[in-house]
Order: structure tokens, then C-alpha cells, then sequence
């Protein structure tokens, strides 16, 4: 099925389980302990052994020599493969370090052996018997020195109007650079898989992946055989947010520990090894440019940035996208450096680009409403578009930033703020409230699924996952919606190679399009019952299939044999001419320690616009997630660069610090009421990235408003601060 | 390999109410075994190294790091799984309650989570927001935030008190 046009009135707009707060239909497995991650599926395969990895302790160089001596007669052992054992393995197109093979080392704790014995224990003691030597060589780790040598140069990446006249004729300008630190996914499960390759035949991976149609690809490439020879599964994953959405080292060394040993190998990546064996998102420096008239209209505005990423790319970390869309603006230019540096591989974490972009782009805003007097909520509506202001033909299929801005303003209480930095206090708190915008896209990418009637009970088959999203639960709704069953007839099986592709969860556009894919699929099926009845005006309400004047059972129908159904959704190219976007509006309150600096966020209020919320229930806790991992972007997330020896220090989640519990207050979430007609038939888009977006600068505002103190530099600790408090507390 | 580390060590413990014998490697964590050894999917390694707390377990009554302990140590032990606790019984309220208000995404963090507050709920009076937050601060969550968390575990205190009350 082809989405040629925006959607008009359906059956979604008179929903009876879409839409509808309905929890989560995989709870009870996972509050019993019983959903099976990859690591603890026991039982898919038998006699399986457990692999261990070992990284490069250099960031870049070459390995001379590697005795494995020991290793291989430890007790318990079966096999040890060595980078220097097999050729370099195909880069797959997904991937740009290699993941195993070769003698050069091209970043600190590349997998260059992995030891494969009876237990974890003897794995990981043979493993550190295994004796590197190294040629390292000198590698390029500084983004700051990168960024100072690239500021200016080269042809804009986009640009419109005349930025530098308007500049000059401006009435109030802002210049100010920003900074934010390389941050890790920290997904609570560690990489992990079960690989059976056996018979060096057909391979099997039970694995956390948030794309299992990539996964397999990946895997075909980077051990060059048949696709058709391998099957993905990944039914349950404990977390993802970018780091899963390629294949990493945990099932490419099982598959290699497999295949020597001829028995199932699992392997998880030691959690101290993932921050840099794996994936990150990049620091960035942004130097951000406003001009605007004493009206508070914006005349000008201009982004340069700066980000880092592995030699042939993947890093989308692109924090100027998102500037030639959100505000208005005659005069606009934008410029991006993506500079390689010899750090672990940058890659997609929660809302790539947008994130940081906005933690930056939110302050310059801030800071710009006050040099122009105005209210920072008043400048930005002063400013909302409904046109890509660099392509003004080209209009935003549904936009409701201000009334985001408004309903926020209203509900928090914003005209009640602290207006004066430094000027409220609460005991020994310095109290401040801040606020920020946010936009982020809402891509849709092809979507397949597979649909069985049996019995009046609809099984949905798709390679979709869920990573926590709640994939099951809004899958699960739409088939009964489109079959008029209830929830309980329903059952949605993923994440197995096996089911129609599609689009897999990442970038925010796993639930507009997945959904739209088993929306296909039972159209589909719908189709075939009316065939079958021979009638082309059909309903399905209450479980019956309603032709005429006759309601038949679905039971009754599905008795004898199953009637299955398959189809794919695919997205036209309309959506082009459109700008498709989610936007949100985010208010905070914050207390800073006038004697230490320390901030404690005291409240958090999102507005968000996404379309149809599909699950009330599910959306808000995407958003709120969003918001926590935000308050940890902001306050203490960050990777520190060893830049003599190229490797992030602090790998471990103690060293790197994610909101806990005791860091977040009452935090709330209201969503719009609004339809998007051309993102698919259930008007429905992403709200897992929207979260994330713009919260940290909302929570820096709220900090300089407490303070008077500006920070343009993330995580914003109490040494930014602690110079610049009051004299008297 | 030292001799410290091939020497296997004889326990018997009781594992979810039921009696566990095994021969362990002196170096083999508490949940390793668990999850090893016994074949349990409930206790999750995540940080291995103490912070995060999705292997806690319950160890003679208190919550424990499965990735701190040593299976050696537990040697005598009455040791109690999320698993051990569903069949039980006696954590379904907070069970229900964590489907309820969604107090859980990806759900790794669950078990962990649910074995540290039923060590909360053990104790005297209903814990405020403010204790409940604080309690957990050793369980991390990177999905859900811990909002609902929050919520969930404030709705069972109140419900266990009024019934206590009763």
C-alpha cells in the first residue's frame, strides 16, 4: 500500500482502542523477570558456551604481536580467536570502524580477541592472559583545536538572504559559542547475543537490536555470505537509543567464537568496554549569531558548528539542521564541520542533531529575549513560522508551536517567575525558572507486516521492535482497531527476521510507520474477509464482521482455516513537499546552592504537539524519559576526552553520571490535541526524541535566571559556577 | 590461573524457597550463578560494578548487588529472586501497580527496581515522595524516568497502610 496523499476523515477518528490509555501488554513478563534478553535465553540453543572480549588498550597504531599462549590452555577454554587470526572483516554499509580483524587499531578498545570457554569465568581469565604488543601512533583526539582551525572556513552548507548586511544594519545582535560534551546511550542492557554459527553455515544471532532487516544485512556483509543464511532475533530490548540501531562487536566475536569452537557462544560487552568500543554522540562546538530589530523580529540568523566522527562518516550529530526550520528569519546561514578525529565512532543517539543543536540554539534565544527586554515565551511566538523559512514554499504540515508555548506559560505558571536573575531566594536556594522550544522531525521510513485470523484472535508478525517504546502495546492496538476486536484478541509477535521487514525503532519514526504498516496489512485482510463474503461494504465492530445487514462472527469466519494477510506501507513522495515535525515547549524551575553552586531542578513541564497520541499511557512516559535523560545532559553527562591518548576516561556508569531517582522532581507532560493528516492514516507521529529536545537549555535558562550566571558550556557543574556566586549567602 | 581462583567452592543455599547446591569458581559473581548456574532471567548485570542495581537481589532479607557478591559467600543463604517473589505472592500489588502507571519501558531495570522497593515497603510508615526517591537512587532507569516509579510505589504504600489500618 502507497500513502499517496494526506489522510482524510477514518476510522481513527472515531477510535474505540487507539488512543486509549491502555498499559503496556508486555508488563507482566517483564515485572515477573520472565522477558527473555538476549544474555539469559537459556533456552534457545543448547550447550552454549560464553565468550569474552578483549580491547585495544592504544587509540590508534597497530598490533605487532599477540601470544596467546596461556590463553588457549587455560582451563575450560575452546577456542580463541585473534584479530591477527582472519582477515580485516568487511566494513559493513552500516558501520564505519571496523569491528574486528586486521592488525591496526583505529580507536581505543577495538575488539581485537575473543575467548570462548564453559564459563564466564574462565573466559575472562584467559582473556587476560592473552599478551599485546603495540606500535601505537599519534592520533588526532581535539575537537577544540579541529573547531578553532575550521571556525570560518569553507562555503556554507545553506544560506539565504544577505547575513552579513543584516548583521550589520541589526539593531541588537548576540555572538555566543556553546559547548556540549560527547555523551554515552547508557541503555540499562549491555550489547549482548547468542550466536550459533556452528556448522560456519547458517548463522542464528539472538541479539538487542533496534533494526533487525539492518542487523542482518550487516551481519551478510561483514562476513560476506548470503543473507538468506541468517536469522536475527531480538524480541526484547533493554534499552537502545541509537546504540542498537547497528551491529556492534558483541555478535559479530560470538559469531567468530562460533564458528572456532563449532557450539553456540553468548557474549555481552562488558560495560566498562561499551563506551568505547561502541558507539557515542559526538561533543559539538556551536558558534550561534542572532540579529534582530528593537520589535523583537528576527532579521538574521546564523549557525557554525563543529562535531567529530570516524573516518567515512555515520556521525549525525548535525546541530545546525534543525535552524534552517524552527524560527523565522529573512537572513540565514548555516555551516557544519564534520571533523574526523580518531576517537570510537560517533553515531545516532536520541534525536541526532536536534539534542545538541538545541541545547545550544535555546540558550542563544534565551539570551537574546533578554538583550532584547522581552519575554522569552512573547520572542519566541513572535517568531513561530508555518513555512520552512528558508523554502517559504514549502509549509509545515501541521505546526502548533505556539499554542505549545502558550498552554505551557499558562499551566506553570510563567508569569509568576522569578523575573530578575539572582533575585528570588529560598533559604539558602537561589531560585530561577527557565523555559526552551523544541522541534524535531517526524520521519516515516517502509513498513511491513504480516496479519493471521484464527478463530477470531489476530496474531500481527513484524520484524518491528520494542526498546521500551511500546511497540507491542500500540501495534496491538491498531489491529484490534482495524478488526474491531478487543486488546485480548490480539497478539503482536516481533522482532524476528523471519516477519515482514519494517521500519525498526529509531529516529522517532518507528510508531507513525510501523503502525501504518500493519494498518496495510489489515487492510489486507479486511479485503480478503469482504472477498470471501463477496461484498465490498464491510465493518468490523465487536468482534463480528458486519456486511449488510448480517453480523457474522470473526470466530466464525476464522473457524475452519486461518486467513492470513500481508502488506507494506510505503510513504509517498508528498511528504517531501511537507515539513513534518513534532514541537514542544519546555518550563523549569530550578533551586541553585548559593554557597556551592549546586543545582537541583524542583519542577519540569512539557507541552508537546505530536499528532494523535496513540497511547496516552506509553507517549508520556517517552516524553518524561526524554526530560530525565536531559536533566543528566545537562547537569552531569559527558564523556572527558584523554586527548593525549584518545579514549573516554569515565567508561564505566559510575564515572559517568545519568539523572538517578534523588535528581528528578514532579515532572509533567501534556500533550495537544492535534491531528497530522499527512504523516500517515493515524495522523500519529513519533514523541520518543521530541522528550529530549530542548529541556537541557530550559534547564540551563532556569540555572542563569536563578544566578545571573551564564553557562555556554555542558554539563553545567558547580566549578562553571562556583567563582561567580554572590559574596554573601 | 592462581590457585586462589581454580579452586571450586561447595555451597548450599536456598534459591527462591527452594534448596540449591552447587560446586562455584571462587571468582564467580552472586548473579553469574544465578543466572549461569540456576538458569533464572530475572536478575540483570548492567553496570558489574555496584551502581546501577538491576541485579539486586534479596539476600536473608536485605536487598543485595547480585554483581558485588560473590556465589561463594552465599554459602547458607536464603536468596530470593523477582522470580521467587512473583510466585509468591507478595510483591503483586506492586507488580500491578508498575503496569498500571508504566513505570517501566524496556523493563531491564525491573526486577532490580521491584526487589529494592519491597526492601522499602518492609519498613515502618508510608515512605514520602522524597524517601522513595532517595531509597532508589541506586537503581537507575534510562527509560521511563522515575516519575511513574515513583507514583507506583507511593499508590501500594498508601493501599498497604489503609489495609494494615484496617
Amino acid at each position: 500500500m502507497k500513502f499517496e496523499e494526506p489522510t482524510s476523515d477514518n476510522l481513527f477518528d472515531r477510535a474505540m482502542v487507539i488512543g486509549k490509555a491502555t498499559p503496556r501488554i508486555d508488563g507482566p513478563l517483564k515485572v515477573s523477570g520472565q522477558a527473555p534478553y538476549a544474555y539469559e535465553r537459556h533456552d534457545v540453543v543448547e550447550d552454549q558456551l560464553v565468550g569474552y572480549p578483549l580491547g585495544a588498550t592504544i587509540g590508534r597504531g597497530r598490533i605487532t604481536a599477540m601470544d596467546t599462549e596461556a590463553a588457549r590452555n587455560a582451563p575450560g577454554v575452546a577456542a580463541v580467536v585473534t584479530t591477527l587470526d582472519i582477515d580485516p572483516l568487511e566494513i559493513s554499509s552500516f558501520n564505519n570502524a571496523r569491528l574486528f580483524g586486521g592488525n591496526e587499531v583505529r580507536h581505543y578498545h577495538q575488539a581485537i580477541a575473543v575467548v570462548v570457554a564453559e564459563t564466564l569465568e574462565q573466559a575472562r581469565h584467559a582473556a587476560e592472559m592473552i599478551d599485546v604488543t603495540y606500535e601505537e601512533e599519534e592520533g588526532n583526539f581535539d575537537l577544540e583545536k579541529a573547531w578553532q582551525n575550521g571556525l570560518g572556513t569553507d562555503e556554507a552548507d545553506a544560506e539565504t538572504g544577505n547575513v552579513d548586511e543584516a548583521f550589520a544594519s541589526a539593531e541588537v545582535t548576540l555572538d555566543e559559542t556553546y559547548r556540549t560534551p560527547d555523551q554515552s546511550h547508557a541503555m540499562m542492557e549491555p550489547h549482548s547475543s547468542i550466536a550459533d554459527w556452528s556448522d560456519g553455515e547458517n548463522m542464528t544471532v539472538w541479539t538487542s537490536s533496534q533494526m533487525i532487516a539492518w542487523a542482518r544485512k550487516s551481519l551478510a556483509e561483514t562476513f560476506d555470505i548470503d543473507e538468506d543464511r541468517i536469522r536475527v532475533e531480538s524480541p526484547f530490548v533493554g534499552g537502545g537509543f541509537g546504540a542498537k540501531l547497528f551491529l556492534r562487536s558483541d555478535a559479530v566475536l560470538a559469531a567468530l567464537g562460533s564458528r572456532a569452537a563449532q557450539r553456540p557462544v553468548k557474549l555481552t560487552l562488558p560495560r566498562p568496554f561499551i563506551f568505547n568500543n561502541a558507539t557515542h554522540r559526538s561533543a559539538t562546538i556551536q558558534r550561534i549569531r542572532l540579529a534582530a530589530g528593537q520589535d523583537g523580529r528576527l532579521t538574521a540568523i546564523e549557525h557554525e558548528a563543529a562535531a567529530h566522527e570516524f573516518e567515512g562518516g555515520g556521525n549525525e550529530e548535525n546541530p545546525t539542521n534543525l535552524t534552517k526550520l524552527f524560527y523565522a528569519g529573512a537572513n540565514r546561514r548555516v555551516k557544519h564541520h564534520d571533523v574526523v578525529l580518531d576517537l570510537p565512532e560517533s553515531s545516532s543517539m536520541r534525536a541526532p542533531g536536534e539534542a545538541s543543536g538545541l541545547m545550544a540554539f535555546e540558550i542563544a534565544m534565551d539570551e537574546m529575549a533578554e538583550k532584547l527586554g522581552m519575554d522569552p515565551v512573547e520572542f519566541r511566538i513572535l517568531n513561530d513560522t508555518q513555512v520552512d523559512p528558508m523554502n517559504p514554499d514549502v509549509p509545515f504540515s501541521d505546526r502548533n508551536f505556539v499554542d505549545c508555548l502558550k498552554v505551557g506559560a499558562e499551566r506553570f505558571g510563567w508569569s509568576d517567575r522569578n523575573r530578575k536573575p539572582g533575585d528570588t531566594r529560598d533559604g539558602l536556594w537561589m531560585v530561577g525558572h527557565g523555559m526552551a522550544g523544541a522541534y524535531r522531525g517526524a520521519p516515516t521510513l517502509t513498513s511491513g507486516a504480516r496479519v493471521r485470523l484464527e478463530r477470531g484472535h489476530l496474531t500481527v508478525e513484524t520484524d518491528m521492535t520494542d526498546i521500551g517504546t511500546g511497540s507491542y502495546t500500540i501495534l496491538a492496538q491498531t489491529g484490534a482497531e482495524m478488526l474491531g476486536l478487543p486488546l485480548e484478541q490480539v497478539t503482536v509477535k516481533l522482532g524476528d527476521s523471519r516477519f515482514p521487514a519494517s521500519s525498526g525503532s529509531g529516529g522517532q519514526f518507528g510508531a507513525a510507520s510501523s503502525t501504518a504498516g500493519v494498518y496495510a496489512a489489515c487492510v489486507a485482510l479486511r479485503e480478503e474477509i469482504a472477498r470471501r463474503l463477496e461484498t465490498d461494504d464491510v465493518r468490523f465492530e465487536d468482534g463480528n464482521v458486519i456486511a449488510g445487514n448480517k453480523a457474522i462472527p470473526l470466530e466464525e469466519i476464522s473457524a475452519d482455516a486461518e486467513i492470513t494477510a500481508e502488506d507494506t506501507m510505503e510513504f509517498g513522495d508528498f511528504q517531501d513537499d511537507l515539513e513534518i515535525g513534532t514541537f514542544a515547549a519546555h518550563f523549569v524551575e530550578v533551586g541553585v546552592h548559593a554557597a556551592t553552586a549546586e543545582v537541583r531542578v524542583r519542577r519540569m513541564l512539557a507541552v508537546c504537539d505530536a499528532g494523535r497520541i496513540l497511547n496516552p499511557v506509553t507517549a508520556r512516559s517517552q516524553v518524561i524519559g526524554g526530560m530525565t535523560m536531559a536533566l543528566g545532559a545537562a547537569l552531569s553527562e559527558q564523556l572527558a576526552v584523554d586527548k593525549p591518548r584518545g579514549y573516554f576516561v569515565n567508561h564505566d556508569l559510575a564515572g559517568y553520571e545519568v539523572a538517578v531517582h534523588a535528581d528528578v522532581p514532579d515532572q509533567e507532560v501534556i500533550f495537544l490535541d492535534t491531528l497530522d493528516p499527512a504523516i500517515s492514516p493515524l495522523k500519529a507521529k513519533g514523541v520518543g526524541e521530541l522528550g529530549i529536545c530542548g529541556v537541557a537549555a530550559a534547564i540551563a535558562n532556569a540555572t542563569y535566571n536563578a544566578t545571573g550566571i551564564r553557562v555556554r558550556d555542558y554539563p553545567i557543574t558547580l566549578d562553571k559556577m562556583l567563582d561567580r556566586l554572590p559574596e554573601t549567602f | 590461573m592462581n590457585e586462589m581462583f581454580r579452586d571450586k567452592i561447595d555451597i548450599s543455599l536456598t534459591v527462591n524457597g527452594e534448596p540449591v547446591e552447587g560446586r562455584v569458581p571462587a571468582g564467580q559473581h552472586l548473579v553469574d550463578f544465578l543466572r549461569g548456574a540456576l538458569g533464572l532471567t530475572g536478575a540483570h548485570a548492567s553496570c558489574e560494578h555496584g551502581v546501577c542495581g538491576a541485579c539486586t537481589i534479596k539476600v536473608n532479607g536485605e536487598a543485595v548487588r547480585g554483581c558485588l557478591m560473590l556465589a561463594a559467600q552465599a554459602d547458607g543463604a536464603d536468596i530470593w529472586t523477582v522470580e521467587g517473589l512473583s510466585d509468591q505472592g507478595t510483591i503483586k500489588d506492586l507488580q500491578d501497580a508498575f503496569v498500571a502507571r508504566n513505570a517501566l519501558q524496556c523493563g531491564f531495570c525491573t526486577p532490580g527496581m521491584l526487589v529494592a522497593i519491597d526492601e522499602l515497603l518492609g519498613k515502618e510508615g508510608v515512605p514520602s515522595r522524597a524517601e522513595i526517591r532517595e531509597h532508589l537512587s541506586g537503581n537507575y532507569c534510562r527509560c521511563t524516568g522515575y516519575e511513574a516509579i515513583v507514583d507506583a510505589v507511593e499508590t501500594v504504600a498508601r493501599a498497604r497502610a489503609q489495609k494494615g489500618a484496617a
